[in-house]
């Protein structure tokens, strides 16, 4: 009797797991059919200044000119649904439809572009160090040596560092550039390096403000591209709606709004960056 | 076809899992002395060391490794400026080496605390019988017969140790997940090769050891 009673309760638990499943499903269904379509945007969520989860809203560059963007395909605010796209997922979510446009300071390569679209660049970054407040040694990665450097595991600026500057500087490699700015406040780290614009949405969150400057001596070029499935017939409508950005000025707005307090002016001699035509 | 020859061109794949396989070794190595010494700790006369051992067990057992791992890179390298080489390089090894020693220990003493559970009272009522005090008669008569009964679950242990090593990313060592993600990160019109050379790397470290494991335990089971 009391063994039946037990799986009895097991089926009740494994019932509610499965309608509650069901209930996550037709809630976004009904949101469907409240406002029409929605459109899938993929974001960073741990980028502050560029994609960051603040407990349910989005802050950032990426996510202002993806909302845009997004207005300019004619999605609303509330049409838009924010997935997270982690740096090694991206091509992987475009190709199996998971997502409909990606803004994740996603470098447009010649790699990538076999695998899926890209409309823009709607940014020129490069990639940059960041310093204590109080260092004026270090002005680029010509004064770089003997020191102590950190950068994300597994990315274009660490692979940058280790091809050029691996004999003369150490490279601490972490899972994020939050943990190596950690690791710069301890003081066993002396920069920390990637893209201008990401290290300068470092700097300006209200925990790191004022710690940290930009150098400001860029010495690569990342063209900031929104992934798109390829072939996909939205490119054109893209493009069109990041120069409109541009030309009314929402898109400088973005940026100082988002690098505020981190002492930081975009390269103005690459930016802002014309559009690429689609392929 | 094609793809793999250029990945493997590309990219030290052979030299990345290579690391792998060292903080396997090492760190199983560290792990089975202080795992040894807290399953010593945990079945002695002494109430303050059962206490201990089982207060380590838990504790170390209850946290996830990522947060030994960050620990030993943030908190003891950067904030506490620890040093285990002078060495920038080695020294993230040898906290890996560090972090997943103390972690694997927990598991490693409760491995062979249930190989002592396999050893018959009377062992340790003759032992003391004849004379030998607590550590004696757990040298020189239990653990030897407790050993060669948890080699399946040791063997277990260090199975979960060499696909554990890939934490070791966090702690700023170069192993096979960090090369990985660098290979996607720059070829990723190669991420069927990618997926394939890792999962099937990590296939052929660990297949061996499970067949050495079972092959040893059957061969040292004492016969009773």
């Amino acid at each position: 009797m009391r063994k039946t009673r037990y799986a009895a309760a097991a089926m009740a638990a494994a019932a509610a797991l499965t309608l509650s499943a069901c209930g996550g499903d037709s809630g976004s269904e009904s949101a469907d059919s409240a406002g029409g379509e929605t459109i899938r945007v993929g974001i960073k969520f741990d980028q502050p200044g560029l994609g960051f989860d603040e407990g349910g809203s989005y802050s950032g560059f990426d996510v202002d000119v993806a909302k845009y963007v997004a207005g300019e395909l004619g999605f609303s605010e509330d049409q838009i649904e924010w997935i997270e796209t982690p740096s090694a997922q991206r091509e992987n979510m475009l190709e199996n439809d998971q997502v409909d446009m990606i803004f994740a300071t996603y470098s447009i390569t010649d790699t990538r572009k076999e695998k899926v679209g890209f409309a823009g660049p709607y940014f020129v970054a490069g990639q940059d160090l960041l310093v204590r407040s109080d260092n004026d040694d270090i002005k680029g990665p010509e004064d770089l040596n003997g020191k102590n450097l950190c950068s994300v595991t597994g990315s274009t600026s660490a692979q940058k560092i280790k091809d050029t500057l691996a004999s003369e500087v150490n490279l601490m490699e972490q899972p994020s550039y939050a943990e190596c700015v950690t690791a710069m406040q301890g003081g066993s780290i002396d920069a920390v390096t990637t893209d201008d614009i990401i290290l300068a949405g470092l700097a300006s969150t209200e925990a790191n403000k004022g710690q940290f400057k930009v150098v400001g001596n860029t010495f690569s070029e990342e063209q900031y591209g929104v992934g798109i499935q390829k072939g996909s017939d939205k490119c054109e409508d893209i493009n069109a709606a990041i120069q409109k950005m541009i030309d009314d000025g929402a898109w400088e707005e973005a940026i100082k709004a988002n690098t505020e307090g981190a002492d930081y002016t975009f390269n103005a001699s690459l930016n802002p960056p014309t559009p690429a035509d689609c392929a | 076809m094609e793809g793999f020859l250029e990945l493997f061109g590309e990219y030290d794949v052979v030299g990345a899992f290579w690391v792998n396989i060292q903080l396997t070794f090492w760190a199983g190595i560290w792990s089975l002395v202080l795992g040894t010494v807290l399953a010593i700790m945990r079945i002695s006369p002494i109430a303050s060391l059962r206490w201990f051992g089982t207060a380590y067990v838990n504790i170390f057992r209850n946290t996830p490794l990522t947060i030994i791992m960050v620990f030993g890179a943030l908190a003891l390298w950067s904030q506490l400026q620890v040093s285990l080489s002078s060495d920038f390089n080695l020294n993230f090894f040898r906290l890996a080496i560090l972090s997943l020693s103390v972690y694997h220990a927990a598991f490693v003493c409760e491995a062979i605390r249930s190989g002592v559970n396999t050893v018959p009272l009377g062992q340790a009522e003759a032992a003391r019988s004849i004379g030998l005090s607590f550590l004696p008669a757990a040298w020189l008569i239990i653990l030897p017969q407790a050993f060669r009964g948890a080699i399946a679950p040791l063997g277990n242990v260090l199975i979960a140790l060499a696909k554990n090593t890939t934490v070791a990313a966090t702690a700023s060592v170069a192993e096979a997940s960090g090369l990985m993600k660098t290979m996607i990160e720059f070829r990723p019109d190669l991420m069927t090769q990618i997926f394939l050379t890792f999962a099937l790397g990590f296939v052929l470290i660990v297949i061996p050891i499970g067949l050495l494991t079972t092959w040893a335990s059957k061969k040292l089971a004492v016969a009773r």
